[in-house]
């Protein structure tokens, strides 16, 4: 960002909290100054932990991150090993790919009540709705660069002799590597989106069940509060994987 | 003497969309290549010789005929025949040094660390790539990669060499320093290669014999011509020989002869 847009992100700030302090003032909404006194108590205690049902803020991020990072993890790797023998065979790709474009077109969150039926557990049930919303942009991604790796790569492969496992590490992910990161980073955007709604509904600790017991409290500040810490926390995050795929790239 | 490398009636056919008959680049490509020596194939683009080059290299297959090396039927790449590429095939996510490495720990996976290093930094040293080891190749001149290519193929010390066009995609100046490091190394290994140009010059200035390729469809070998000027050659030197011209001759009348177009 250059000075100039800078000034001009910052003015949005500034209007963005004058009209807000406008139209809160003299109706139920909170005003910016309510929501920074009541995030400045969370702030202040991040790591409190009084119970089961009130925790600190940042305990709260922590779980909710836990959770996202577990069935992202076996996502992503379930998804690479598919996306590469996708990738490489093109006719079991074009013949799968119609039902890989449903799956992942349906909310993630769709599948909850079926998941809840058969395990039966919210937590499993967490756990499987991030793995669907984790699953699908890497797929598709790594099957896309892998089918795209330039066959003069493959060649040298094939004269050095390397074994099929080595051809994997030293030469498909490599060269794969920028696709499968950008597909990492949509499955990560898509997955934390994913993840607060299935706090909410079932109940699991961490930040989607603090936006929905605050407003179960009628606690409307907390709420704007948790909003703007979803926010922070998934820019946070997508600004990790930018600095993961910066390290992954490559020129020709 | 037994040659090295032997291809025997081989023939390559593509199936084109709407034609009932496949079309057939060359036919019946017969040649045998003894240890050592340096052999260019010279033709028409579209007379199949980089095609012929895969298909020794065992990247693309023969429809039908056997390639040999050492008596024995190769179809399969392997490290017993490196290749140096026209548009260099180093990996863009490698260092140099990288890139040289992956291929002797390839050849030699047994090899201590300290062993590959010293390889490695040997061939480095030959193609004049020291101080540039560390750069990707996307920070390289064509001629810079192509000498890490080079460096590469050469490093494992493979018995065949096979070079498609290899200069080809390298400014003219830089094209000699680099020819002049090719047969430098080619002494001192003593290794057997198989080049593919379209540079006449560039043939009769590397090679031991040249083969005229007809062009295609049906293409074949329909000459050779052994280059008998004395070695060391030197690219002032060598248009002063008085074979020089005669050969270059041949080979330009025998490419604009095949290139007037065929009544058929």
């Amino acid at each position: 960002m250059n000075s100039k847009s800078f000034t001009i992100c910052m003015l949005f700030a500034v209007l963005f909290l004058a009209l807000w302090q406008l139209l809160a003032q003299g109706s139920e909404m909170p005003t910016p100054g309510q929501v920074a006194v009541v995030s400045l108590d969370f702030l202040r205690e991040p790591f409190y932990d009084a119970g089961p049902n009130d925790k600190g803020i940042a305990i709260l991020v922590g779980y909710s991150l836990l959770r996202l990072m577990s069935g992202f993890a076996l996502a992503s790797v379930v998804a690479v090993v598919l996306g590469v023998i996708l990738g490489r065979c093109p006719t079991l790709f074009a013949a799968v790919n119609p039902y890989i474009q449903i799956l992942r077109s349906i909310s993630p969150i769709a599948w909850m009540p079926l998941l809840l039926y058969s395990v039966k557990d919210s937590e499993m049930t967490a756990f499987f709705v991030i793995f669907m919303a984790s699953l699908w942009p890497t797929l598709a991604n790594t099957a896309f660069g892998v089918n795209n790796i330039r066959k003069e790569y493959l060649n040298v492969a094939a004269i050095l002799q390397m074994k099929p496992l080595e051809k994997f590490f030293k030469v498909i992910l490599p060269a794969a590597g920028p696709a499968i990161v950008a597909g990492l980073k949509i499955s990560m955007g898509s997955t934390w989106v994913a993840l607060i709604p299935a706090e909410a509904l079932l109940g699991s600790l961490g930040l989607g069940y603090f936006v929905w017991n605050e407003w179960n409290n009628l606690s409307l500040p907390s709420v704007i509060f948790a909003i703007l810490t979803i926010g922070v926390v998934g820019v946070a995050v997508d600004w990790l994987f930018s600095r993961l795929a910066r390290r992954l790239a490559y020129s020709d | 003497m037994e040659a090295l490398l032997e291809v025997d009636r081989v023939s390559k056919k593509y199936s084109v969309p709407g034609m009932k008959e496949p079309y057939c680049v060359f036919s019946d490509v017969s040649l045998q290549i003894r240890e050592g020596e340096f052999v260019s194939v010279i033709g028409h683009s579209g007379c199949g010789k980089s095609t012929l080059l895969n298909i020794i290299a065992g990247i693309d297959r023969a429809d039908e005929g056997v390639v040999r090396l050492k008596g024995r039927e190769v179809s399969h790449p392997g490290l017993d025949r490196m290749v140096v590429f026209q548009n260099f095939a180093l990996m863009p996510w490698m260092t140099v040094y990288q890139n040289i490495r992956l291929a002797v720990q390839a050849a030699y996976p047994h090899w201590s660390r300290s062993k590959i290093h010293e390889r490695v930094s040997r061939y480095l040293e030959l193609v004049n790539l020291k101080g540039a080891e560390n750069k990707y190749p996307s920070a390289l001149s064509g001629g810079m990669k192509q000498r890490c290519g080079l460096a590469r193929a050469f490093a494992v010390q493979p018995p065949m060499m096979l070079l498609d066009e290899p200069f080809a995609q390298i400014d003219a100046l830089t094209r000699g320093a680099i020819q002049d490091e090719l047969i430098r190394m080619w002494n001192e290994t003593g290794v057997t290669i198989f080049m593919v140009t379209h540079d006449v010059d560039e043939a009769i200035f590397l090679s031991d014999r040249i083969l005229l390729m007809s062009a295609g469809p049906f293409a074949q070998v329909k000459e050779t011509i052994p280059i008998e000027i004395p070695r060391p050659r030197t690219g002032g030197a060598i248009i002063e020989h008085p074979e020089y011209y005669r050969i270059r001759n041949r080979i330009i009348q025998f490419l604009s002869e095949k290139s007037l177009p065929k009544a058929s």
